[in-house]
């Protein structure tokens, strides 16, 4: 068995430890790059969203090295996540690969289905090591979260530009060839060391700009045209409101018990909308609302084509714009790979939001306060 | 010898060229065609422009914007380096008062920019629709065998207007082809069309804005008399239509290089003896990873001088010697 799964940002650094650990063949895709946006769109349906597109790509790039089996995780709200499985099948077994599916679906109540599963994978009924090796996935995966943190934090305050993805980009490289959670606790480790080191300019001037919308594009930097880079040298220093660590503490940990670190989002998001609509849509409206109330300078919302959530989330956001004072930009990305637009609206509100903070703190200078 | 300016605007379609004296008058300005080859439309513009020009000059501060900014910025040395959506809003403000909603429509992209107090408070830019821009307009001029100079003129003309679709180009023309065949005469055709852009257009980007005025129209497609009425309708209420309104971005670019001069009091201006010089352009295909980026080498007599569109930055990235530091 040689298993591989699809990309999202930093996620595979974290799978990839958790099938070590579990001593499953594994096979890596390879980085999203043209090839796979290429691939991907060949063999998928027209009109469906980016990302399984994408997934499309990473998996036929996979067999091509001899993976037979693909771990993709489920969907907990009713979009076209939850499906992507099911379809993702039919269209490989049309192209004549017949794959074993794994899915990692959230219990939802019923571990006893979630560890089978598990056990089908690991090829093991032994709990410790199950167990032991699911923790490990789930702290790499904090620690490459955390590293973007620092990453989010130093870019727009580096001295020299371009260094912080100097490290990263090494990162990334080299965790590919390191293999078991020890090596790459350690790989992270030396590289949080090597960014904490990089040295700050304190005459920067920098404005925090919270980014919103749906997961896996405001996460894989390959479909947002590297956004979290374009705006970390223009000065901007980003929050997301969604991350892979977060996401499946949530869910795989804490709401079968019926917990949820989410309560504050929805309270932020209620008098907006009142239920779960589907994909994220209330969390990008609450985390707006948050943001707005944090002090952040502006919002930027990222959703793929089509995507009907965010269709609704970014009805409301104006009105949101409106009751906090607060810029708001949306992109809505596809096949496009091109970014001269999209970096000419960036840069255009980023020098917004500039001129706004100027104007803010003349006019207190002049109120005396 | 007097003080002036330069902004150079490098879009899709057209390249434009303005001076600019200390006291915001326009001296010279040029409107040329880009056809594909930004560096050759840079130096007829800059050329032009000398030639325009009697009296005896220093530039003070040179600035860029458009698409083709970076590539106009290495050439001719530019202070400021803008996009188009600050550099068109700081024009208009400079020649309306209190402006406070600016229509652009240029050649490949439309955009809306809303004010207040004086700064930009929200925009939005249309790239993908091309139901809304000016070269939609220049195809069915073409089709109908009109000059473009005399579109807008049509337009006013009409008594009766067609309907027209004007959701998405292909529709448009289908549904205008169809209102033609029908007997409709020309002019009410072209009413319709300019009614329709103007609906796409306010539909399009102007959707849950709040659009106040006074509103100036500014880009190419605002010497079309046709369009501007429609926007006049639909708004209920008049639409400025700046005197220099095809070079506002270049406009803009001037005000701005102003702005520095005065804050850094340096130019990295290389002179108009530029236009003497031979760029070459060269493209290869990096062959390091799958991405298979396609990177532009510049070359000034022979010699590189920029290299840009690669994804990772290792070809075009400033830090390049620091880098082999830190490795």
């Amino acid at each position: 068995m040689k298993v591989t799964f699809p990309h999202m940002g930093n996620q595979f650094i974290a799978t990839k430890v958790l099938l070590d650990e579990l001593d499953v063949d594994t096979v890596l895709p390879p980085e999203c790059s043209k090839d796979t946006l290429e691939i991907g769109t060949k063999y998928s349906p027209e009109s469906i969203c980016l990302p399984l597109k994408i997934n499309i790509g990473n998996y036929i790039e996979s067999i091509r090295q001899g993976a037979d089996t693909i771990l993709i995780s489920g969907s907990c709200g009713p979009c076209r996540f939850g499906y992507y499985s099911i379809l993702q099948k039919e269209i490989l077994q049309e192209l004549g690969h017949d794959l074993d599916f794994i899915l990692l679906d959230p219990p939802q109540g019923d571990y006893k289905k979630f560890f089978s599963r598990v056990c089908k994978l690991a090829n093991t009924k032994n709990p410790i090591k199950i167990i032991s090796a699911l923790a490990k996935g789930t702290r790499i995966l904090y620690q490459v979260d955390a590293l973007d943190e620092i990453a989010y934090y130093k870019r727009p305050r580096q001295r020299k530009i371009g260094e912080v993805d100097f490290y990263l980009d090494k990162f990334h490289k080299e965790v590919r060839g390191v293999k078991g959670f020890q090596a790459v606790s350690e790989l992270i480790a030396e590289t949080r060391q090597s960014l904490l080191n990089i040295e700050e300019d304190p005459t920067k001037e920098v404005i925090k700009v919270g980014i919103v919308g749906e997961i896996y594009t405001i996460i894989e930097p390959f479909v947002n045209l590297n956004v979290e880079r374009k705006l970390g040298e223009m000065g901007v220093q980003l929050d997301k409101s969604l991350k892979v660590s977060r996401w499946l503490t949530e869910h795989l940990y804490l709401h079968p018990l019926g917990l949820s670190m989410e309560k504050e989002i929805v309270k932020e998001a209620k008098p907006y909308m009142k239920t779960m609509i589907g994909g994220h849509a209330r969390e990008t409206i609450g985390y707006s609302v948050k943001y707005a109330k944090e002090g952040y300078d502006g919002i930027i919302q990222i959703y793929p084509f089509t995507c009907m959530p965010e269709i609704v989330a970014q009805s409301i956001l104006p009105t949101i714009e409106k009751d906090f004072d607060i810029p708001y930009l949306c992109f809505i990305v596809d096949e496009l790979t091109g970014d001269a637009g999209y970096t000419t609206r960036l840069e255009a509100f980023v020098d917004l939001l500039r001129r706004r903070r100027e104007m803010k703190q003349n006019e207190k200078l002049l109120s005396g306060y | 010898m007097k003080s002036c300016y330069l902004g150079i605007d490098v879009g899709s379609v057209s390249t434009n060229v303005v001076l600019m004296d200390e006291n915001k008058q326009i001296l010279g300005k040029v409107y040329t065609k880009t056809q594909g080859r930004p560096i050759d439309a840079v130096k007829r513009g800059l050329k032009e422009i000398q030639t325009q020009i009697k009296e005896d000059i220093k530039v003070k501060g040179v600035g860029t914007t458009g698409s083709g900014r970076h590539l106009a910025a290495m050439m001719v040395g530019a202070d400021v380096i803008k996009n188009e959506i600050t550099a068109h809003g700081i024009a208009a403000l400079n020649f309306v008062d209190g402006v406070r909603t600016i229509f652009e429509i240029g050649g490949q992209d439309s955009k809306i920019i809303l004010l207040k107090n004086g700064i930009i408070s929200d925009f939005a830019m249309n790239t993908v629709c091309a139901a809304g821009t000016g070269s939609f307009l220049d195809r069915q001029a073409s089709r109908l065998d009109i000059p473009i100079q005399e579109f807008g003129d049509k337009a006013l003309n009409s008594q009766n207007p067609v309907r027209i679709a004007g959701r998405c180009a292909v529709f448009a023309e289908s549904d205008m082809i169809h209102k033609q065949q029908l007997g409709h005469n020309q002019e009410d055709i072209i009413k319709g069309l300019c009614d329709a852009l103007v609906r796409n257009f306010l539909n399009n980007l102007g959707k849950g804005k709040e659009l106040v005025g006074p509103f100036v129209f500014q880009g190419g497609v605002a010497a079309n008399v046709g369009i501007k009425r429609s926007f006049e309708e639909a708004l209920g209420c008049e639409v400025l239509v700046p005197p220099h309104h095809d070079v506002m971005g270049a406009i803009g670019c001037c005000l701005l290089a102003q702005e520095h001069a005065i804050k850094h009091r340096v130019t990295a201006f290389k002179g108009f003896d530029i236009v003497q010089s031979g760029y070459q352009v060269k493209g290869f295909e990096c062959e390091d990873c799958s991405n298979a980026c396609e990177v532009i080498e510049i070359l000034k007599d022979n010699q590189l001088t920029a290299r840009w569109g690669d994804k990772c930055g290792k070809w075009s990235n400033d830090i390049k010697t620091d880098q082999e530091k830190l490795a």
